[in-house]
């Protein structure tokens, strides 16, 4: 239960190992089932227009659940996450064809806290716009 | 819109959530997780845990059934084919085991007007049975206003 990363170690400004993550139709199929949520905007293109979106879009959660990847598999345990955070400022759109969507994210250590912790930014975009605002992460190093 | 009146508001506790280390592995190849702590009982035992853990956003599968209570709590007036989900924010004192069973005690944080947006702020605080707790779930819903496209 304790994070490989060390505190002493770590200094403001440290960017972690940035991720992509693609997301096809398949895999907000495959999340709607696990998570249930079955909102029809995130498989139902004919609904997802008609209610003025541009297409099926992901699942917030979908995207918050991919952007902390970052930060745990940096930390080494994930169970040394002490808080997360986000804000949903725009969607990821997930055409139905062979690329999909692709999900980038990078994240920042911006500051030292006591107790070992340190805040972390993080940074998602799609398509080169960002679609979480305020991603925050706060960990326990070692 | 929403009714004011509803801030404050503590829904009873939900019935218990047995969480399996097959949801857990589930959810977890659903977000693409290759983190083997989250499917291998032996990796999460070198880290300390007792079995698998579950990656940080599955508290919105145990947590689910209680924020419907809510949503669709008729006094409480949310259109929910207008609703998006605005902000989310989880504070852990532990990571979710495979084996808890745990309860989920929803309420109503907030409710404001934003510019013509109806905005609901629900807490919910995830326990073990025998009441320690696990996280606190924050959710900011926005129903957005009849005018707003």
């Amino acid at each position: 239960m304790t994070a490989t990363v060390r505190y002493a170690d770590t200094v403001v400004g440290y960017e972690l190992p940035p991720a992509s993550f693609p997301l096809a139709r398949v895999d907000l199929v495959r999340y709607a089932g696990a998570s249930g949520d079955f909102n029809v905007i995130h498989w139902n293109e004919r609904i997802a227009t008609s209610v003025g979106l541009p297409n099926v879009i992901a699942h917030g959660m979908l995207t918050m659940a991919e952007a902390i990847r970052v930060v745990t598999d940096w930390i080494g345990d994930p169970g040394a996450l002490v808080q997360y955070g986000v804000r949903f400022t725009r969607p990821v759109i997930v055409p139905d064809d062979d690329a999909g969507a692709m999900l980038e994210v990078s994240a920042k250590v911006t500051e030292l806290l006591d107790d070992n912790c340190v805040k972390i930014v993080i940074t998602a975009s799609s398509e080169g716009q960002t679609v979480l605002g305020k991603a925050q992460a706060i960990v326990r190093l070692a | 819109m929403l009714n004011a009146d509803f801030i404050g508001r503590a829904y009873p506790p939900s019935s218990p959530y047995f969480v399996s280390r097959e949801k857990i592995r589930e959810f977890a190849r659903a977000i693409g997780e290759r983190n083997p702590v989250f499917v291998d009982r032996d990796a999460a035992r070198a880290l300390g845990y007792a079995d698998i853990i579950a990656p940080p956003t599955f508290a919105t599968v145990v947590a689910m059934e209680s924020s419907q209570t809510v949503m669709f709590d008729p006094e409480l007036g949310l259109d929910f084919s207008r609703v998006v989900h605005a902000e989310q924010s989880y504070s852990y004192s532990r990571p979710i085991c495979a084996g808890d069973e745990l309860i989920v005690s929803s309420m109503i944080e907030n409710i404001r007007v934003v510019a013509g947006n109806d905005m609901l702020t629900t807490k919910a605080s995830i326990d073990t049975v025998s009441g320690e707790h696990v996280l606190t779930t924050t959710s900011v819903l926005v129903s957005r206003g009849v005018q707003t496209p």
